[in-house]
């Protein structure tokens, strides 16, 4: 019999390779390939079509006599999870061998490539400009513009930079195309190679990622020949959260400390080793190929209002169904929360979801109403930033949550520039003085004060963002601050 | 420091190639040393300065050998809001002095927390009990 497990690093975390071994150990042909995004289920076994989940290998023999109903869920694909998505960049999840150059090539792959060739660079900037893609990092930069500015610098020699330095807590998408799909986001970047005049490419994966940077490693290899002249080469970042930030990445790839430097000039004028560079997410590169397969108009055809297009959305946390949720923009939040993750994990009711990361803002269900959208989000104080979604339930102290946060930005910090170096330390005492109950409400009112000075007045997102998580705890879930209401009460 | 030469040889000729560099060094010998950081930045025409505010910027290096093996423990929000915390002290407690805990921020497992890493193997779904087991096992 042939059996389909996935080998994706967090189905590996859950076992699946003991899953693997009793099987082909029982004489059983077993085919590792991407996992499907449904994460509660994994490890999932996969057998004509029909899933189990989660197995164990103690559940093998049992799956085999036609004994594992209550693990059974019926034809995968047919899954009320994996049918109401719209898989683009996710549409090869679950269905391909990730090394696989046949399986790739079967379904789909290079298709756009070979299109970019036909076109030329004018055009496939065109085309990623009328597809409304935008940087899937979290600024939501438009793609296009991006490029067309890179291809129009004067230089002998451009850069194409991947920044697949997912830190964001929450977010795993990046982490699930490297591992489950490497050749797509390699052919996203020969295209962007072609569009812009370069012939390199760097991978910048965190170092967190060891089976992405292998996968990845491999991939790059059995590629090579087929996006040649372009070149695509895997660096490993070392634990440096603030690398994510595309200027601190190019001083990363340059050998240098991690810092971020200052804008202008853009990284589109001058970035990796001063030359003009494209540094985009995984997933925006990752969306290149079916843009140019399936043209602009066809990925235009989703979303809402200036965010078109489909985002990967990540449900963690605590939820009770965990996973990657591929979906046009214009959901809301609550049916991602609600409907779709089924709630919290743990059963009890849902209280905050951080969007976008640790800079990401708490929501509090009242909001759940907020369609997910690049502007949405930002009317109400809060940013998509990765599609992360992180689910706590009423057992959540917010004062602790702001607290960490932080917390997070003074380890992180890179140092470059006072509000977030020296901010965040701040901050950190402050909210240690609230929490202890010392003046709370004037101690707060300086929290508000430092937040404003660190969203303007740092250099990049991580000092600029971390306002977000923090007063959006304060303003939602003023009651977790207690004794700032007692004083107001007094 | 044969196999220092030996890596700073391998790297030669590729761009920005100090965090390549640093990454083997540290696999090598467990550590980057005041001698190996000499050798890089002589090698490299760098001042040694240089690559010493390097190695000190990156959470992964360390500048002095210990011999302990290690468990990363995610302790972000994700693993957070799973129960990581009180994972945390149970681990510390099972680790005593013979392994060392380091925290780590997001393994990228995020719906199926608390998670951890030894070497490059992952552990998901982790309970008091089942991270005991795991630092025993080191």
């Amino acid at each position: 019999m042939r059996v389909r497990i996935s080998d994706d690093a967090l189905a590996v975390a859950c076992g699946a390779d003991a899953v693997a071994a009793r099987f082909a150990a029982l004489g059983h042909e077993v085919v590792r390939v991407s996992s499907w995004g449904m994460h509660w289920l994994e490890p999932l076994v996969e057998i004509d079509g029909r899933g189990y989940g989660p197995v164990a290998a103690s559940d093998v023999e049992a799956i085999l006599d036609g004994r594992g109903k209550q693990l059974a869920i019926g034809v995968v694909a047919d899954h009320p999870f994996i049918a109401a998505q719209t898989r683009l960049t996710f549409a090869r999840a679950g269905k391909t061998q990730p090394l696989s150059l046949d399986d790739y090539a079967a379904t789909g792959g290079w298709v756009g490539l070979e299109r970019a060739h036909d076109l030329g660079a004018a055009a496939i900037v065109a085309e990623v400009t009328a597809s409304g893609l935008r940087g899937r990092g979290g600024a939501g930069f438009p793609a296009g513009i991006k490029w067309n500015t890179v291809r129009l610098a004067p230089g002998e020699r451009k850069y194409i930079v991947c920044n697949a330095d997912e830190g964001d807590s929450g977010t795993f998408a990046d982490r699930m195309v490297m591992e489950g799909d490497p050749f797509m986001l390699i052919e996203g970047m020969a295209i962007a190679g072609l569009a812009v005049g370069a012939s390199k490419g760097f991978v910048y994966i965190r170092s967190e990622y060891p089976h992405a940077i292998r996968k990845m490693e491999a991939a790059v290899r059995l590629a090579a020949p087929l996006i040649a002249p372009f070149e695509v080469e895997i660096r490993v970042g070392a634990g440096a959260y603030v690398c994510g930030e595309e200027t601190s990445l190019l001083n990363s790839l340059e050998g240098k400390r991690g810092e971020v430097r200052a804008k202008p000039p853009l990284p589109a004028h001058e970035g990796l080793f001063g030359c003009p560079t494209v540094i985009n997410n995984v997933l925006t590169l990752a969306a290149v190929p079916f843009v140019l397969a399936q043209g602009a108009q066809a990925y235009a055809d989703y979303g809402m209002g200036r965010s078109r297009g489909t985002m990967p959305v990540q449900l963690a946390g605590n939820v009770k169904y965990g996973g990657l949720f591929e979906t046009a923009f214009g959901i809301t939040l609550g049916e991602l929360v609600e409907k779709i993750g089924g709630g919290t994990d743990s059963g009890r009711p849902v209280r905050a979801v951080q969007v976008g990361g640790p800079l990401g803002a708490y929501f509090p269900p009242a909001l759940f109403d907020t369609p997910f959208d690049y502007e949405a989000f930002a009317a109400v104080d809060g940013l998509i930033g990765h599609g992360g979604i992180t689910v706590f339930d009423d057992s959540v102290d917010m004062a602790k949550q702001a607290r960490f946060a932080f917390d997070f930005c003074a380890a992180e910090s890179c140092g470059k520039c006072t509000p977030c170096r020296i901010g965040a330390v701040r901050g950190r005492e402050t909210l240690d003085k609230v929490i202890a109950g010392e003046s709370a409400a004037s101690n707060l009112e300086l929290v508000a004060d430092l937040c404003e000075t660190m969203k303007f007045g740092s250099l990049c997102a991580l000092g600029g963002f971390t306002p977000y998580p923090v007063m959006s705890a304060i303003t939602h879930f003023p009651e977790d601050f207690g004794p700032r209401t007692q004083e107001a009460a007094a | 420091m044969a196999d220092l030469y030996h890596i700073l040889a391998a790297h030669d000729g590729r761009e920005g190639p100090l965090l390549p560099i640093l990454h083997d060094v540290q696999a090598a010998f467990g550590h980057v040393s005041e001698e190996a950081i000499r050798a890089i930045a002589l090698h490299l025409n760098l001042s040694r300065a240089e690559v010493s505010g390097v190695v000190s910027f990156y959470h992964d290096f360390r500048r002095t050998p210990d011999p302990r093996t290690a468990i990363k423990l995610c302790r972000a929000e994700s693993c957070q809001a799973r129960g990581s915390e009180a994972l945390a002290a149970e681990a510390e407690r099972s680790a005593g002095s013979r392994v060392r805990v380091e925290t780590v921020y997001c393994l990228g497992l995020c719906s199926v927390g608390p998670n951890a890493m030894i070497g490059e193997d992952l552990h998901a779904r982790l309970d008091g009990a089942k991270v005991a087991a795991l630092i025993g096992a080191m």
